[in-house]
């Protein structure tokens, strides 16, 4: 286990590397600079200050130089300065962490909380009415687009209550703050839920099957028992990878749900910074984000070993 | 007794229409809460070239004169001294010199004096050893030959040649004065001026926060303690937070025709007004190369526009149709109806037109049985799009198939610059309502915004004539016959000037709209909130 512990983190390094040069070359290869844009917006190019801006900027020295300078301050805790805000990028990035990350965490609880408890309830009713209406929430789930999803919520909010869940640093009362970031959550965890949902309902009927499940029956077990102890314990494997790929792909809808709700988070502030081209702050957000994701399977293969004592990678 | 009665009435008449509240002694205090569409790149409003900096930024600063606040119509009879006491142009109309206010002070404490207003205008001018990372509004000052102090408290432009409209161009809220002591990079960041309202914090995709400044120069304002930007990008949301009362008013001049009416029924008490904003939406046309370099072809594009169409189907007819300057009743340098109208295309049978634009066509060797096959280059944002897609469908009726292509923001002005396209989908906005900025940024030879290349001498001594000229009604006829002649000549075909609404809660007060600028009107000392 300890060296298989060791080879992932090894492979987690390499793969964050080729990340880093990938990120920084197709940043560079997409049409259009930071200048390009600033001189769009007043609509005409002064070569002279064109020039000024990219020598300020370091936009001027060949690409690998650029590279370099910034994975040795990276490796040294400096993330360079914002190009739109002249602000350092650390600076810049550090405090919108914690907004994404507790919406983040609240739509995975959101999703494991209503998902696994439905998709399992669905199995062992299996072509029922609740099955079948189970499954078309499911379906809706996954072909609702969180955008549209925010928008109905937030129009509902404000014909019923008057009022709608934008981001307040200070909420008021615990109604506002819960506005703030569970509502949003919901709307963006309402895709992984549908999603976890089918994976446990599919996973449950797989092993509800199984001769030990039947067993467990002829032996006098409680429904319950069967299900939650002896079912659901086995069925949630798929369900725990389900959730971490999700975790990763949970921030397509972070931006858009971020847009929607106003939420001035990471996923918000890396689009932003891409139609600047403010490549400061995109590069080392992506980072992150490659970092969040790498850690997450990582994390996923280590849950797998603690949950199934069988998994134990080359012991 | 008669004429008593009479007046009585009339002014019970006129009551209604009178709104008591904004007679009233304006409140002082509270925040005015509004959303702005996107994050400006910088707080520096010289570096600047959109509106999406003027409204945030404009309360810091002062220029050294202004279009007046609460009239909506800039005008030269409407500018007002600022900074400066008074001014004074001399006989020949070469010098033009400002006295200045004594007493007036920076937002970090510093004074304000003529050394303030030299600086800036020796970087705008490209003079000084600080530059402006850019500086888009550099031409508005070819004129200038050298701004010279006398004192602290005297500063004089001295001019190549007269040019009246330069008073114009300071009065917008493009020209703030900045200070001598803080750097431009610093301006783009904490920007410090001698306006209404401080600086109080630029959090990029977050909000704009600007504090009210209690050593004012102008006694007793700003009447507001303070105002709150939220920088909202997606336009549903914003409107929902308007109609939920989290704003007090909406980003000016961005509630689109259909979103109004969506506003007004969800928010019945809004209060609501459609302004022209000065931005035409044109044609740029390539006529560097074929099959545009043949004027026959380029007069059968203008033959076959269909210009009320756009207007319907894009602004449910709330739009203008006009030459290069801003139409009447908002704009002040319209040709007249009926001289619009002789020019062609312009004319209201668009069947004869266009029949005439297919004679035109089979001149050039086109028609029925062969085609011209063109692309119509544009950027990828709806309100590019959208008049890109009717100008196809109307280039059908004379023998022209054209294809859609758009081009992504950041490479629209590189490509449009080494001129890699035929016909262009463009929007043009006009900061201040005068033929001198727009005939010289748009139309002059050599000039980087004359994206065409458009060049023609003869019109261009007329553009040195209109702007030498003193006689407002003498140069406004010199105007009309340029406008023409630039249709005429299809240099850049106007489709329309857009018209954008602007809605705010009843309880704000002080608020006017501009009706013929997008960039001069948001200084906000006067605004006040009856709550």
């Amino acid at each position: 286990m300890f060296a298989y512990i060791v080879r992932r983190l090894a492979l987690m390094l390499v793969t964050l590397i080729g990340i880093s040069i990938i990120i920084f070359v197709l940043l560079r290869v997409v049409p259009g600079n930071i200048v390009d844009i600033l001189f769009d917006a007043a609509g005409f190019v002064d070569p002279t200050d064109k020039a000024n801006i990219e020598k300020e900027l370091g936009l001027d020295l060949p690409i690998y130089q650029q590279y370099l300078n910034w994975i040795g301050g990276l490796l040294h805790g400096d993330l360079g300065y914002s190009y739109v805000s002249e602000k350092p990028a650390l600076q810049e990035i550090l405090p919108r962490i914690p907004i994404t990350a507790r919406l983040a965490a609240l739509a995975l609880l959101f999703s494991a909380s209503i998902g696994i408890p439905l998709g399992v309830i669905s199995a062992v009713h299996q072509g029922s009415r609740l099955d079948y209406t189970l499954r078309v929430v499911s379906l809706s789930g996954l072909s609702l687009p969180s955008f549209w999803l925010g928008l109905l919520i937030l129009m509902a909010s404000v014909s019923l209550f008057g009022s709608m869940p934008i981001y307040n640093p200070n909420p008021a009362t615990w109604t506002e703050a819960f506005a703030i970031y569970a509502v949003p959550a919901m709307a963006v965890g309402f895709r992984s839920a549908a999603l976890t949902m089918r994976i446990t309902r599919s996973s449950m009927l797989e092993i509800l099957r199984q001769d030990y499940i039947r067993t467990a029956r002829a032996k006098g077990a409680s429904e319950a028992s069967v299900n939650y102890r002896h079912a659901l314990k086995n069925a949630v494997l798929p369900v725990i990878t389900v959730i971490g790929i999700e975790a990763a792909f949970l921030i397509g809808g972070l931006i858009v749900t971020e847009t929607v709700f106003n939420i001035p988070g990471v996923a918000r502030f890396l689009v932003e910074a891409l139609r600047w081209r403010d490549y400061p702050i995109v590069q080392n957000l992506v980072m992150l984000i490659a970092v969040v994701v790498v850690v997450a399977n990582f994390t996923v293969d280590m849950l797998y070993a603690a949950i199934d004592p069988r998994i134990r990678y080359g012991d | 007794m008669g004429s008593m009665r009479a007046l009585a009435v009339a002014a019970l008449l006129l009551l209604p229409a009178y709104d008591v509240a904004s007679a009233a002694e304006p409140k002082q205090g509270g925040i005015l809460r509004v959303y702005h569409r996107d994050s400006p790149g910088s707080a520096s409003i010289h570096e600047g070239a959109t509106f999406s900096i003027n409204i945030p930024f404009m309360p810091v600063f002062n220029n050294l004169v202004i279009f007046k606040q609460d009239v909506a119509q800039n005008s030269v009879d409407s500018i007002v001294p600022d900074l400066a006491e008074s001014w004074a142009w001399s006989d020949d109309g070469k010098k033009l010199t400002f006295k200045l206010k004594q007493g007036i002070k920076w937002h970090d404490g510093k004074p304000f004096t003529s050394a303030d207003v030299k600086c800036t205008f020796d970087m705008l001018m490209g003079k000084s050893q600080q530059k402006f990372r850019q500086n888009p509004r550099k031409s508005w000052y070819n004129q200038v030959e050298d701004v010279t102090t006398n004192g602290d408290f005297e500063a004089s432009f001295s001019l190549k040649r007269p040019q009246p409209a330069l008073l114009s161009l300071l009065a917008s809220g493009y020209t703030p004065v900045y200070p001598c002591h803080v750097s431009p990079a610093d301006m783009r960041t904490k920007p410090v001026g001698t306006g209404p309202f401080k600086f109080v914090e630029f959090k990029a995709n977050e909000s704009i926060k600007l504090t009210k400044n209690p050593d004012y120069f102008k006694k007793g304002l700003p009447h507001l303690d303070g105002i709150e930007f939220t920088i909202i990008t997606n336009r549903s949301t914003a409107i929902l937070g308007f109609v939920s009362g989290k704003f007090d008013m909406t980003f000016p001049t961005e509630v689109s025709i259909p979103l109004l009416k969506e506003v007004k029924s969800q928010a019945p008490n809004a209060v609501c007004v459609v302004e022209p904003v000065n931005v035409s939406t044109n044609i740029i046309v390539n006529s560097s190369a074929p099959p545009f370099d043949n004027i026959d072809i380029r007069r059968a594009l203008a033959l076959a526009l269909d210009r009320k169409a756009f207007v319907s189907i894009l602004f449910e007819g709330q739009a203008d149709i006009g030459g290069t300057m801003l139409p009447a009743p908002g704009g002040l340098w319209a040709m007249p109806k009926e001289m619009l109208e002789s020019i062609p295309g312009y004319g209201p049978d668009v069947n004869a037109n266009r029949e005439e634009a297919r004679k035109l066509m089979q001149k050039a060797g086109y028609g029925p049985d062969k085609h011209l096959s063109v692309k119509v280059s544009t950027r990828n944002i709806p309100i590019y799009r959208d008049p890109a897609v009717i100008l196809i469908d109307q280039m059908k009726s004379i023998y022209v198939d054209a294809e859609l292509d758009v081009v992504d923001t950041a490479q629209w002005f590189p490509k449009v610059a080494r001129k890699d396209y035929s016909l262009g989908l463009n929007l043009t906005g006009n900061a201040v309502d005068d033929p001198d900025q727009s005939f010289y940024e748009n139309y002059s030879c050599g000039s980087e915004r004359n994206y065409t290349n458009y060049c023609n001498r003869e019109i261009e001594k007329l553009f040195d004539q209109q702007s030498m000229e003193k006689d407002a009604a003498k140069r406004k006829k010199l105007v009309w016959e340029i406008d023409k002649k630039l249709q005429e000549d299809v240099a850049r075909p106007i489709i329309l000037h857009s018209r954008a609404g602007s809605c705010w809660q009843p309880y704000v007060k002080g608020i006017t709209i501009m009706v013929n600028s997008s960039y001069n009107g948001y200084r906000y000392e006067d605004v006040w909130m009856d709550k």
